[in-house]
């Protein structure tokens, strides 16, 4: 009885180790400003807002949102040494190390460009004219409708 | 389910939104750019404009390609000439037998307002927009190709091979249907032109014009009240949003 409690006090301590921080997927750091929302919170709901915001700019064409899959991958891109932006095929790219982590496959990128384009910051936000009151215009009107 | 997940998140976002404002507007004020402001064009889909073009076969020249190569460019499809290859927009040569007159015009989505690809699609990934450009929501799109046989004009191709390095306005996959969107990315941020008449206009034959039909006074509702005009196929009663002249 002795020598198997101690056997499992032995694997508890390994088992501990092994899910010590040091094997959880070390996340590449973004550039760009900070989520508002905090970190946190789009790591648990960032799918939900993907697909959130994906229906409002194909079904409405309501293209200022303020997540767009463009912008993600604009500030969350990974420099090889090359300082070249790597792909989705490769095992650096940022959404890969916590997806690959939990074996949880994404197939945004069988569509989507999966490395930021020169072209977007010009054309999919071009007009800049109080962008700020027209989300709220736009958040109020939402309210409303509800 | 999923609405009401994502209803969630969007509760908890304005919230936060609300809650930030101050914050929000001091960074503004300080001349700060947040992420969140760079927001763009607001031209969401309108129910009250309908996009269209009209096409005169008499100013379009048989050599010319140019709208065809304005669009490959601007939604990044190829065509080889492999039968598998996309097809946003194709020249078409008319021709009539008994007396001989050619004419070579430009052929893509209609944009019906009856849309049979919108009937026939059982996932619900083929719809009409508010503004009447018909879609392929890709994210939905199982590839069964019903609406590719249910199309009178043929004009959606499927994506039969693996895609990279795609347009970021445009994106496209394989396993899905798509088809001419009426550059519905340019329309959104306010450009008020396809890639297709501004090639046209620039290559200066000027065969396409586009805009809105709903509006009487726009260059397009003019030329329509003017000449005469017909719709493909129109025993279909389809009501088309392109309209070919002098064919």
């Amino acid at each position: 009885m002795r020598v198997l409690l101690g056997a499992l006090l032995i694997f508890i301590f390994f088992a501990n180790s092994l899910i010590a921080e040091d094997n959880f997927p070390l996340i590449p750091k973004a550039t760009g400003k900070p989520h508002p929302e905090g970190n946190e919170f789009i790591r648990i709901n960032h799918m939900d807002l993907l697909r959130h915001d994906r229906d409002l700019v194909v079904k409405e064409g309501i293209r200022n949102i303020d997540n767009s899959l463009a912008q993600c991958v604009t500030c969350h891109v990974v420099r090889d040494e090359n300082n070249e932006p790597v792909t989705y095929e490769s095992e650096e790219y940022f959404c890969r190390v916590c997806h690959d982590y939990v074996a949880v496959k994404l197939d945004c990128f069988t569509c989507h460009n999966s490395v930021p384009s020169a072209e977007v910051s010009i054309s999919l936000f071009r007009d800049e004219n109080a962008p700020f009151e027209r989300l709220m215009a736009y958040l109020e009107e939402k309210d409303n409708d509800r | 389910m999923t609405d009401k997940s994502t209803n969630r998140a969007d509760i908890q976002r304005r919230n936060f939104l609300k809650s930030g404002a101050l914050l929000m507007s001091f960074s503004l004020a300080s001349g700060v750019n947040l992420m969140i402001m760079n927001s763009g064009a607001n031209a969401q889909a309108n129910a009250k404009i309908r996009w269209g073009l009209l096409i005169d076969a008499n100013k379009c020249s048989p050599e010319c390609d140019a709208c065809i190569r304005a669009c490959a460019n601007e939604h990044g499809w190829e065509n080889n000439g492999k039968l598998t290859d996309p097809q946003w927009i194709r020249k078409v040569k008319l021709k009539n037998k008994q007396t001989g007159r050619e004419v070579s015009l430009p052929l893509m989505c209609q944009h019906c307002e009856f849309p049979p690809c919108v009937d026939v699609c059982p996932t619900g990934a083929s719809f009409k927009r508010k503004d009447g450009i018909v879609l392929v929501d890709r994210h939905i799109c199982i590839g069964c190709r019903y609406c590719m046989m249910a199309c009178p004009y043929k004009a959606r191709s499927f994506v039969h091979e693996k895609i990279n390095n795609q347009k970021t306005t445009t994106p496209r996959g394989k396993g899905t249907v798509e088809a001419c969107n009426l550059c519905v990315h340019k329309l959104d941020r306010g450009d008020g032109i396809t890639a297709c008449a501004q090639a046209c206009e620039n290559s200066g034959n000027g065969a396409i014009i586009f805009g809105n039909l709903n509006d009487k006074n726009s260059k397009i509702s003019r030329a329509l009240a003017n000449y005469p005009s017909v719709e493909l196929r129109d025993d279909l009663g389809l009501n088309l949003a392109v309209r070919y002249q002098n064919i």
